[in-house]
This record gives C-alpha cells, structure tokens and sequence, in this order.
C-alpha cells in the first residue's frame, strides 16, 4: 500500500467516520478530524520530493477507455501537500477553541475533513476527469462550510452563489476538458502533448475554457463575486479554504496544465486574455478592499486581487512567479485570516473595523503576528517572503507587458494602503465599542497556530529544495530592469503606508468615501438585479408561460379536443369509470397489436 | 429463472385480490424479487436464466424472457431496487390498500417483463401492462385535478403507444420474426438489409414513439403533471423505471435494427434533446412547487440519456463506407455498418440506472415532506433542517446526486455522457453537431444547479416557517427505502465498474 494513497484517502474515511458513528459526539469527530490532518502532514512531509506515482487505479472502464483516479507525485504536488496539509493542521488546532461552543462542532469537523480529502485530491489528480471530480467536491465542502450557520439567510444565500458561480466556471472548464481530450487524446497529464496539427484558434479556445474553471475557483472577473460573500462562513474556513488552498485551485491546475503541455501552448490569445483578466481583477478588487468596513471582506477583497496576480502571472507564461506567490501568500494570507479570527472572536463576533480600535494593547500577540502577516503581504523588502514573491510576479510583468507591469505596481501601492488601513484602525488609536474594549488576548489553541504561520510568513520564501521547487534564486536578482523594479516596489510600499497613515491615523470614522468602491462596482447589483432576475428568472418565466399554452395548451389540448370528438364513447368513460376505461383501454390495444400483426 | 421475477409480483396481486395482507404480500414479492435481481447480477451470463414458451405456433411467438446483455442485468435491478423502496415509501389511504399495492406490484412486474423480454411482442405488452395500473392510480388516488390528468397522460401515452407500435410492427414485418435477438444477429450479420427508406421511416416511428414514452421535448408536458399529482410509488415507479423504456427501446430495438435510419434523423434528435434540457430546464427553473419542479427536472434529465444515444447514432458508419480505409485498416466487411463510439451506449445506461434510483427517491423524500408539513409549495417551506436533520441529509444527498455531484452515480452517468459525445471529437474539423449539443447539455448543469439549490434552500435552510415538531423528520421506516436508494447511489457513484462490468 502506497503511503499516497493513505494520504489521499485517510481525510475521507475521517469524515465518513465522523457522519456515520460522532455525529452526536462532538468531541470525538474533532479529535478525529484533526488526528487525520496531522497524520496526513506528517505523510506529506515524508513524501516530500517523492517522484514514484502509484499505479492508478480504474474507475469507470469501457472497452479500452478508462477514466482512472491516479495520484501525481512530483515536486509540484508534494510541495503543495505540504502547504495544504500544514495550514490545514493550524486551522484544525484553531477551530478546536474557535468553534467549541457552536452547537454543530461535528458537522463542522467533518466538512472539513471532507474539504481536506477533496483538496488532496486536485492536488494529487493525475488526469483531468480525477481533477474536475474532486474540483466539484471542494465546491460542496465550500457550500456546506459557508452554509455552516444555515439558519441565517445570508449565510445560506452566500453558499448557494458559491456553488452556482463555480457552477457556471465549472460549464467552460468541463467543456474545455473535452475538447482537451480531443486535441491530446488523452486525459492523463503526464502523458498530455499537443500535436504541431492544431490550429493556435482551437488550442486558444481551448485553454480559455480550461481557464473558465480557474475563474470560478479562483473567483476571477467576472465570477469572483461569491468569494466576498462566502466570508458567511466561520473565519477558520476562510483562512483555510477562501483564502490559503482551495482558492489557489485555479492556479494549481492552470499551472499543472502548463507543465503538461508546456508554456508555449499559451503563448498565444489564451495567455494574454489569463494574463488581463488577472491584472484587472488584482487591481478592482484592490480598490474595492480600500472601502470596506468588514474586516473579513477587506481581507477577501485581498485575497481576490492577489489570486488576480497569480492568474496575471500564469497568463505572462511565468506560472513559476504564480506558483511561488501562490506558497507564500497561502501561509500570510492564513495567518491573517486566524488573526481576524482571534479578533472577531474576542470581540464577540463584531467585524466592523470602525467599531474595534486599540486592540494591539488589548491582544499583543494577535496584534503582532497580524502586524507580520499584514508586512508580508504589503510585500516589506528583504525580509518577509511576500516581498520574495512579489517581486517575480513584478518582474514577469515587467519582461511580459508593460501596461500589466504598471497595474500590477498600483496594485502593490494600493495593498499597502488598504492594509495599512485596516491595521492602523483595528489595533491602534482608542476602543470604540464595547465589545471591543472587554477584548482580551486569546488562549494558547489560538495564538500558537498564528505565531507558527507568522514564522512561515516570514520564512517561507527560504523553505527552497523540494519543498518550494519553484522558489527562483533570490541572490541574483534580475538581468533586466532589476533595479527599476525594486525601485517601484519600494516606492510603492513607502507611499502606501505613508498615505494610510496620514489618512486614518486617530481617525474615528472614515475620511474618505468612494461609494463606487464600496458599492464593488456595481456588479454584485447587477447580476442579483438585472442577470439573475431578467436573464434568467423572467427568461425562465417566459419559457415556462410558452411551454403551458404553446404546447400543453394548443398541441396537447387540441390533440385532447380532437380525441373527444370520437363521441359519446370517450366522453362517457371521462366521466364516468375510469377503472373500467383503463382495463378497456389496455385490452383494446392489445387487440390492435392482435389485428395487426396476425 | 426470470419468469419468475415477471410472475411473483403478478402471484402477489392475484393473492391480494383474494384476500391476502396487501403491504405483507406486496413486500413479500418485492424482496424475493429484490435478491434474485443482485443474484442475476453476479451470474447473469448463466442459461437458468433464459426461459421461452411457445404461446402461438404461426405466427411463432414466444413469451420469451433473457438477459441480452448488461444493459437489461441493469434495468431489471434498477426496476426490483426502485419496486422496494417504492413499496415501503408513501401511505396507502385507508381502505385502499389493494388497489394501491396491487398496481405497484403490476408497475413493477410489467417493467421487469419488458425488459426481460427477448420477444418484441411481450416486449411491448408488458410496458402496455404497467401503463395502465398507472392511469388508475393517478385517476383514482392521484392529488389536485386528477382526472385532467389521468386523461392527458392517458391520450398521449397511448398516441406513444400507437405511433410506436406502427414501427415495431414495419420492422417485424420485415424481418418476419418476433424474437429480437435474431432480429439484431441478422441485421449485424448482413442477412437482413433494411433499406434506407425504410429504416427513415421505422425511425422516425420509433423515436417519435419512443419518445413520447419518455418525455423527448415537445412531447413532455404530461410527465410532471402526472407525476405531481400522481401517489408516491406510482411516480417513484414510473419516473424511476417505466420511462425509462423508451430509452431502453431505442438501445435495444432502433440502434441495433435501423442505425442509418437513427443516423437520418440525428440532427432533429439534437435539437430535440436541447430542447429537453435547455427549454424545460428553464420551466423547471421557475416552478414554484417542488413537485413540479421534480417532475420538470426528470424530464431535462432525459435530454443527456437522448444525447449518449445520438452520440451513438452519430457514430455509425454505414455499410457505404466498406473498402475504405478505418483506424487505417481497409473495412473488409461488405454489408454492414459499425459504431465508432463504444462509450456511449454503456453511458447511456449508466445514466438511466442513476437517474431512476435518484429521481424515485427525491418523489419518496417529496411524498416524506408533503406528509409531515402538508404541503410542497416553495415559499410555504423553510428552515426544515433543523426540526429534521435526517431529511434534510438524505434530501441533500439525492439533491446534489440529481445535479451531477461526484461520488454519486449521476456523476459518472453524467460524466461518461460527456466524454461518449465528444469521442468523435475531431479538433482540425471543428465541432460537429453532437459537440455543440453537448455544450447546451453541460450548461444544462448550471442550471440543475440553480433550480435543486434554490428549492433546498427554500425548504431545509433559513428561518423555520412552521414551528419545529419533532414528527417532522424522517420516521425509521421512513429511512429503510430512503438508505437503500442513497446506498445505491453511493456504490454506483464510488464505484461505476460496478454496473460497467457488466458490459462485457
């Protein structure tokens, strides 16, 4: 038996235990969602640059054809095993303290070992079929985990979009898979080539599909409208899922395609479509998350422009610069999340960042390790690894497009500042609520899991060799326009922070109000208002009154009159004994078959 | 042996009529029947099987009954699981009893017959036979206005019927025998040539037949009336098993008999089925009961069972293509065509069999929810899941298998429909008629999503609208139908090769 395989299935069996025996004792499920997730780190730390896959295994066999659930073991996978399995450790360990008085701890626990087990599984997919399989499976444990408080309508709306927009993400990635299949003839990744034949058109088309599923998962423009939302869910399911892995998915898989079937498959209309859809969704989200008083929401808003960088990254054909920012921010963007999550939970679920203030005295180490998270991901020169890996995702800008390069540069200036923001209103300055100021530091289940992913935060960028293949080298820095670019990075972050300074230090309500950004642009109005009541409930709605009258109502009912008018004999029998017209009905046509055939 | 999954429920109606225990001796049937359907699954192959007797010696006719193949293995379990689960679902009102069991019993053993049947004449019959315990259970005991319906289903059916008949009488009459597989041997062995003209035209009866029986757009408009109004096992059975006969007949009678004549008709197939997903999925979209809306979206579901068939058509190389070159090897057969596409026919069948387990229990769960809160109005319901943590599960379960969720057996039905319609698939030639339908039928997806999601949310999530009663959830006898189904569903999802092997 291949330890993979128990990686693979072991967060299964967890949650299958957990729904069919614990469902009634809460502390039993949690020991053994966490017990496996450990088990599963430790297994993802032993298989750490193992290159042997296992033989697959048939799932659905036709003659020759089979669709086979496999396991992928290379640098890539395992390296990313190991960030999807630690964080997904921490987040366990946290929500063992945070979740302990909710009345559904079991249901909660058991979710997450069936997120873990569908996460493993993209991870570890060999072909794309396994891929789509276990992509639809994160899309659930995402939609029962945002749907965890089901009694309010906000949480159970948010899960419901959720899975629709992946749905509709789903419908381009399903449809690219097929004609994938066609072009390649295969559906296993290590064996995937394209043939010189292909047209750059249909290839093109292709990879675009395939993109379409990226968009969903990674909450892309314009599908990116659920992953806001989806912070209904409790904070540690979006520390782990809408902000450290199962989001990154999107870029996961792209970047596994690109290894299958190589860089130049993009270098065409598909990657600088990836690559704008990437730069103009890091760059809205950003000014959206400028606005926001959630600080949940800011942190989403966050999370959807950085992934826009990963995209952008992936687009320029430096999946490398994607994949490495995708390891880093996977750590600080947790770390932030628990933060927030320390801070909710200490000030008695209140998210509104105007109404806290002063929490840097009241909670210091939350205060510290958030302040270490917000400085990696706001990219502090040197020495935190979101400086690292931004500045590959700078540089492929810089080599790749130069419009992107100075979005991408407004974007760094814009994260600074909103970051600053929200860590200059939330920590210091004076308490301005009462929940927030009966705050107190959080227990050790709490703290320790922030003050081990702050060290990631830092440190990760050095974790090289098999854990982080795709960490370039840092010494050499880059042959062209290196030092430009560390300039606009610097630049950037100087004028970030000096701006949120200036604007929010002390500040008890908001000096500025940009209600477009606040309003998201308009676009989650549109589609609730316009895309989702006119395109599809009033399109629906006509279609329906067709069906009835056009042809329940003409066809059916004028086929209905005609039989009538066979007289008395129909007409009696509707009226009278159905019994007897039914045996009668049966017995006449066995009489015509009788008739006719003899 | 297989008469006598025919016979039992037909000896446990007759005993009921005289007066035994209906539910004991409806249950009693239908678990025999139960283990020697998973008995006939393992050992299919085996002759005991087969059985035949000579009903009428000119013209010869047999009331014949054997397993062709897997695919009637796989509707014969799908009819003795779904029969169980449609027994021990649902209420019989008091004092009527027999009829409600008794028609159950006669649903059920005219499915099996069908599909068991090797004579084209029984073949038909006993779909015949099912149909009508179905009209007197809708007439009698349905809900709402019952006997509109009961007439509607009635007038269109039996026009299926007619028009059904008219092709399977052409085509015997052609090949003068009434035993299918010797129909089928001599059409693949070139002894029997139906020419083109003909097969067009048996073609056309017979998908236009055919497909009245299983609701192929614009013929569809009496399933979810009927199936609303209808009693719990009657939709359970109908919608689960006995529709799907249709689809089975084209598998079993137009493919193999007249494939240049399917081929013919391939392109208005396509936009029929679209029609079946994309039109009806809307209708189904914006029904405000959920009754209603099982029944639409059973019909949509159909749409992907049609395209694996199309696909199939689609696949055909007739007999004109001899001599050339194939996979790069000269065809060296003169007479006869051949598919191309051998995933779509296992797929097909595979979606059938998910489709029935999952489509009956969603009428049982939406029978379990009528029962405890009185009514199936959307915006009447609300925030069940608390009050009945049970439904809520297996509700959700079937809920997310019905929209294609992995794991469950939708998905790989779904899935391997997908891939049989893009096998053909060429990249230099661009997307041909059965690509671009199956890109309808993948949004299709989307929007099972939205109507199944949207209803769950309206009934299980939110504010409790009814005050929480304990009586709400699922009794135990209310689960033993509902497991079997969800554990089916499950075996089916984990592990197709189950049903696949099958196909040998």
């Amino acid at each position: 038996m291949n330890l993979a395989w128990v990686l693979l299935f072991l967060p299964l069996i967890a949650a299958a235990a957990n729904q069919l025996y614990f469902k009634r004792i809460a502390f039993i499920a949690s020991v053994i969602s966490v017990g496996s997730v450990a088990a599963t780190f430790g297994i993802s730390l032993m298989l750490l640059g193992a290159d042997k896959s296992p033989e697959p295994l048939r799932w659905a066999t036709v003659g020759d054809f089979s669709i086979e659930i496999g396991i992928t073991l290379d640098q890539l996978s395992t390296g990313m095993m190991v960030v999807v399995t630690g964080i997904g450790l921490l987040v366990h360990v946290f929500s063992l303290a945070y979740m302990a008085d909710d009345s559904a701890k079991a249901r909660y626990f058991t979710c997450l070992s069936l997120f873990m087990f569908s996460m493993t599984g993209i991870v570890l997919a060999s072909n794309f079929i396994m891929t789509f399989m276990f992509w639809e499976l994160v899309g659930l444990s995402s939609y029962l985990l945002i749907g965890h408080w089901y009694q309010k309508d906000s949480a159970a709306d948010a899960a419901k979009k959720a899975f629709i927009t992946n749905r509709i993400g789903d419908f381009g990635f399903m449809i690219g898979i097929l004609m994938l299949w066609g072009i390649t003839g295969t559906l296993t990744f290590s064996e995937m080539a394209v043939p010189a034949t292909v047209s750059t058109g249909v290839l093109g088309a292709c990879l675009l599909c395939v993109f379409c599923g990226a968009v969903g998962k990674s909450a892309q423009m314009p599908l990116h409208v659920w992953l806001p939302d989806a912070m209904e869910g409790p904070t540690p399911v979006s520390a782990l899922i809408h902000a450290a892995t199962m989001v990154a998915a999107g870029v996961y898989m792209l970047f596994r395609v690109q290894l299958s079937i190589g860089t130049a498959a993009f270098d065409n209309f598909a990657g600088d479509t990836i690559a704008w859809i990437g730069g103009i969704t890091s760059l809205c989200a950003a000014l959206m998350a400028t606005q926001q008083n959630d600080i949940k929401r800011i942190l989403a808003y966050s999370t959807l422009s950085q992934l826009g960088y990963m995209v952008m990254a992936v687009g320029l054909l430096s999946g490398e610069a994607g994949m490495f920012h995708l390891f880093t921010h996977a750590w600080f963007k947790a770390l932030l999340f628990l933060g927030s999550g320390a801070i909710i939970y200490a000030c008695h679920h209140e998210q509104d960042i105007w109404k806290m203030g002063g929490l840097l005295k009241k909670m210091p180490i939350t205060g510290l390790t958030f302040a270490i998270g917000t400085a990696a991901l706001i990219a502090v020169p040197f020495v935190t690894s979101g400086f690292y890996s931004k500045e590959e995702i700078l540089a492929a800008a810089f080599t790749g497009n130069k419009v992107l390069f100075g979005i991408a540069v407004s974007v760094a200036f814009l994260t600074t500042f909103y970051m600053t923001r929200a860590f200059v209103v939330t920590f210091l300055g004076k308490t301005r609520s009462d929940n927030a100021s009966h705050a107190h530091e959080v227990g050790p289940m709490m703290f320790v899991p922030l003050v081990l992913l702050a060290g990631m935060a830092i440190g990760s960028a050095w974790l090289t060799g098999p854990l982080n293949a795709y960490v370039p080298e840092h010494e050499h820095g880059h042959a062209e326009g290196h030092g430009l670019i560390l300039g606009a990075s610097i630049a950037s972050l100087l004028l970030g922070l000096f701006a949120g300074f200036a604007l929010y230090n002390g500040k008890d309500k908001d000096p500025v109000s940009i209600p477009l950004f606040r309003d998201r642009f308009k676009i989650d109005w549109i589609y609730d208002n316009i895309v989702v009541k006119y395109f599809q409930d009033a399109f629906a709605a006509i279609v329906h009154f067709f069906d009835e009258f056009l042809i329940n109502g003409l066809v059916v009912g004028g086929a209905g009159r005609i039989a009538e008018g066979f007289g008395g004999l129909f007409r009696r029998v509707q009226s009278g004994n159905l019994q007897g017209y039914a045996f009668a009905f049966g017995i006449g046509v066995i009489l015509v078959i009788y008739l006719t055939v003899f | 042996m297989l008469a006598l999954l025919v016979a039992l429920p037909i000896i446990a109606f007759i005993a009921i009529l005289a007066g035994a225990p209906a539910r004991q001796a409806a249950l009693g049937a239908g678990l025999a029947n139960l283990a020697l359907g998973l008995w006939a699954a393992f050992t299919w192959e085996a002759e005991m099987w087969a059985s035949s007797v000579e009903v009428l010696a000119k013209p010869s006719l047999h009331l014949a009954f054997g397993f062709s193949d897997g695919m009637s293995v796989i509707m014969v379990l799908l009819s003795v699981i779904v029969t169980v689960a449609a027994l021990l679902s649902g209420r019989a009102p008091a004092g009527r009893e027999i009829l409600y069991y008794g028609s159950s019993l006669l649903i059920s053993a005219g499915a099996i017959g069908a599909f068991a049947a090797t004579d084209l004449f029984f073949f038909y019959a006993f779909h015949e036979l099912a149909l009508i315990p179905t009209f007197l259970m809708i007439g009698i005991l349905g809900r709402g206005d019952r006997r509109e319906v009961a007439w509607k289903i009635t007038i269109y059916l039996g026009f299926g019927s007619v028009v059904l008949l008219a092709g399977l009488v052409w085509l015997a009459n052609l090949a003068g025998t009434f035993d299918i597989p010797t129909m089928v041997a001599a059409v693949k062995n070139g002894s029997l040539v139906i020419d083109p003209a003909a097969q067009k035209g048996i073609a056309a009866l017979l998908i236009v037949g055919f497909g009245v029986l299983v609701s192929l757009f614009p013929f569809h408009s009496w399933a979810a009336p009927a199936y609303a109004s209808a009693p719990a096992p009657t939709s359970m059975l109908h919608a689960g098993v006995l529709k799907k006969f249709g689809l089975y007949g084209l598998l079993r009678i137009a493919i193999p008999m007249v494939p240049g004549g399917m081929n013919d008709w391939l392109t208005p197939l396509l936009v029929l089925l679209v029609g079946n997903i994309l039109w009806v999925g809307l209708v189904t979209v914006s029904q405000k009961r959920l009754d209603l809306m099982l029944g639409n979206s059973s019909v949509m579901h159909m749409g992907y069972i049609f395209l694996a068939i199309a696909a199939l058509a689609a696949s055909y190389q007739g007999p004109a293509l001899a001599g050339a070159l194939v996979d790069g090897q000269a065809v060296t057969l003169s007479s006869v065509g051949r598919f191309t596409n051998d995933i779509a026919g296992p797929a097909a069948v595979l979606l059938m069999f998910a489709h029935g387990i999952s489509i009956a229990m969603l009428f049982g769960l939406a029978d379990k929810i009528e029962r405890s809160t009185g009514t199936l109005e959307l915006t009447d319901l609300g925030g069940l899941a608390k009050a009945a943590p049970s439904l809520a599960f297996l509700f959700g379960l079937v809920g997310f298998a019905s929209i294609g969720l992995p794991g469950l057996a939708n998905f790989a039905g779904e899935v391997m429909v997908f891939l049989s319609a893009f096998k053909n698939y060429d990249p230099a030639a661009g997307l041909g008629p059965v690509q671009i339908a199956c890109i309808c039928a993948i949004w299709g997806v989307v929007i099972s999503a939205i109507y199944m999601l949207r209803a769950y949310r309206r009934i299980f999530q939110g504010e409790s609208v009814r005050a929480t009663e304990s009586s709400l959830d699922l009794t135990p006898a209310d689960r033993i139908p509902a497991l079997l189904l969800a554990v089916t569903l499950l075996a089916v999802g984990l592990f197709p090769n189950l049903l696949l092997s099958l196909f040998k």
